[in-house]
């Protein structure tokens, strides 16, 4: 299916998934691009620097997707630097400030294991473009659970102190992550169209593998009843995300029209 | 009608002395990056994907290529880039491999089909590209650059990177 495919109500829908997946790629991108020379260690500094470039890419792949869909003539650069915190849509567990390097660990792989999840369904979207996108990023994602989960065993089943605060950090996110599989009403749409698929069976999948990896890390997964209600997708956010955007986007803001 | 004197296997040619700007030993063609070449009577269309989302050198890599063209006095182009189907190291060629190998850089193994495997740790043996040795470990799943990852021989104490299998 493309674009020329879709009628007005699924382009609208498709738009603002886009900009879910885009957004939150972006936006956990930003924030581990803020370990740049401050890592605990060269090569965490490295991966790190490394890991945000795959999500800022992943970002402007979905973004300029989305902005094809629109058709108001806005590429990937105008939808990452010239809106507002309201207008993104980014999972608010993406825009938390990145703590310390277990808790950016920690996020890494719960975000990580649900665009696995998720990849893995759109690599069989009837959408052509996004299948494309999920097909090259899936391959990414396996190299971002991996590393992360190999530190959440390390950290976890590490000393007193390092079990300590990863438990404590995945406490703290964990609160954000039902929103991940929370469905928008006008995601019904595109799922009629199989362009993006029911998330219903996506919880489970995903517990299993974060489970799995919390146990052998010796980590207690916390109670399900601690979710907050908060939805990046309504566009509602943290105060995080203004203060990290306005940091994020001050070049192309105050110089319009910047290039290298 | 300037572009049809030239037939795409001038043009492959051509390309394949376009270098890799993040690895200069080895080139555009070498690595799979370049998919295929398209001659019609309006343009030469050469199309090229990306090896990593975030690779920050796909800008160079398309300079690369306007840059070469334009020396052979083609000016009737254009350069597009897909995502489908994603590019793999499997894509590499085996001279290409060898030249990784050469430079220090052990290239990569087959990609595995086993879709869990490829999930939780890859424990295949990373030679060591200086001596040979098996007795190597990974230290970072990240190298210098996105694809690769650095590792350290135990044979002849040096570390090497690796260019990882995707």
């Amino acid at each position: 299916m493309k674009l020329e495919d879709l009628d007005i109500s699924a382009k609208e829908a498709l738009f603002e998934y886009l900009l879910f997946l885009g957004d939150s790629n972006l936006v956990l991108g930003h924030r581990l691009s803020e370990w740049c020379g401050h890592g605990p260690m060269l090569e965490e500094d490295i991966a790190l620097a490394n890991l945000a470039l795959d999500c800022v890419g992943q970002s402007a792949n979905f973004l300029k997707l989305a902005g094809e869909i629109e058709g108001k003539d806005r590429n990937e650069d105008h939808l990452a630097y010239l809106r507002d915190a309201i207008d993104f849509r980014n999972a608010t567990i993406t825009e938390l400030p990145r703590g310390d390097f277990g808790f950016t660990i920690m996020r890494q792989f719960l975000v990580a294991t649900y665009l696995y999840i998720i990849f893995k369904e759109l690599r069989n979207s009837s959408f052509d473009d996004l299948k494309s996108i999920a097909q090259k990023s899936i391959k990414e994602v396996k190299y971002h659970i991996r590393h992360s989960s190999e530190w959440v065993l390390r950290l976890g089943d590490g000393t007193e102190e390092s079990h300590k605060r990863i438990q404590k950090s995945l406490n703290e996110l964990w609160r954000y992550t039902n929103e991940l599989f929370v469905q928008m009403p006008q995601d019904q749409v595109l799922i009629e169209k199989n362009i993006i698929f029911d998330m219903d069976s996506s919880k489970k999948q995903w517990l299993e593998i974060i489970e799995q990896v919390l146990k052998e890390a010796t980590l207690i997964t916390p109670e399900s009843n601690e979710y907050l209600y908060h939805n990046g997708r309504e566009g509602k956010h943290t105060e995080y995300l203004g203060h990290m955007l306005a940091e994020m986007q001050t070049l192309p803001r105050s110089h319009p029209g910047a290039v290298w | 009608m300037v572009t049809t004197k030239f037939t795409s296997e001038d043009i492959w040619q051509m390309l394949a002395e376009v270098k890799d700007p993040e690895i200069p030993l080895v080139t555009i063609v070498g690595m799979g990056i370049v998919r295929d070449v398209v001659i019609t009577s309006e343009n030469i269309e050469v199309i090229i994907t990306p090896t990593y989302s975030g690779c920050p050198a796909s800008k160079e890599i398309r300079d690369g290529i306007d840059q070469k063209l334009r020396e052979n006095s083609i000016e009737n182009f254009v350069i597009n880039s897909v995502l489908s189907p994603p590019w793999t190291s499997d894509w590499i060629d085996e001279e290409t491999k060898q030249k990784l190998k050469e430079s220090g850089i052990a290239p990569p193994h087959k990609v595995p089909t086993n879709e869990l495997l490829s999930l939780f740790g890859d424990d295949r043996i990373v030679h060591c590209p200086y001596c040979e040795s098996k007795k190597t470990k990974k230290t970072s799943e990240f190298g210098s650059t996105l694809c690769k990852s650095l590792h350290f021989c135990d044979g002849c104490h040096q570390p090497f990177e690796h260019f990882k299998c995707i």
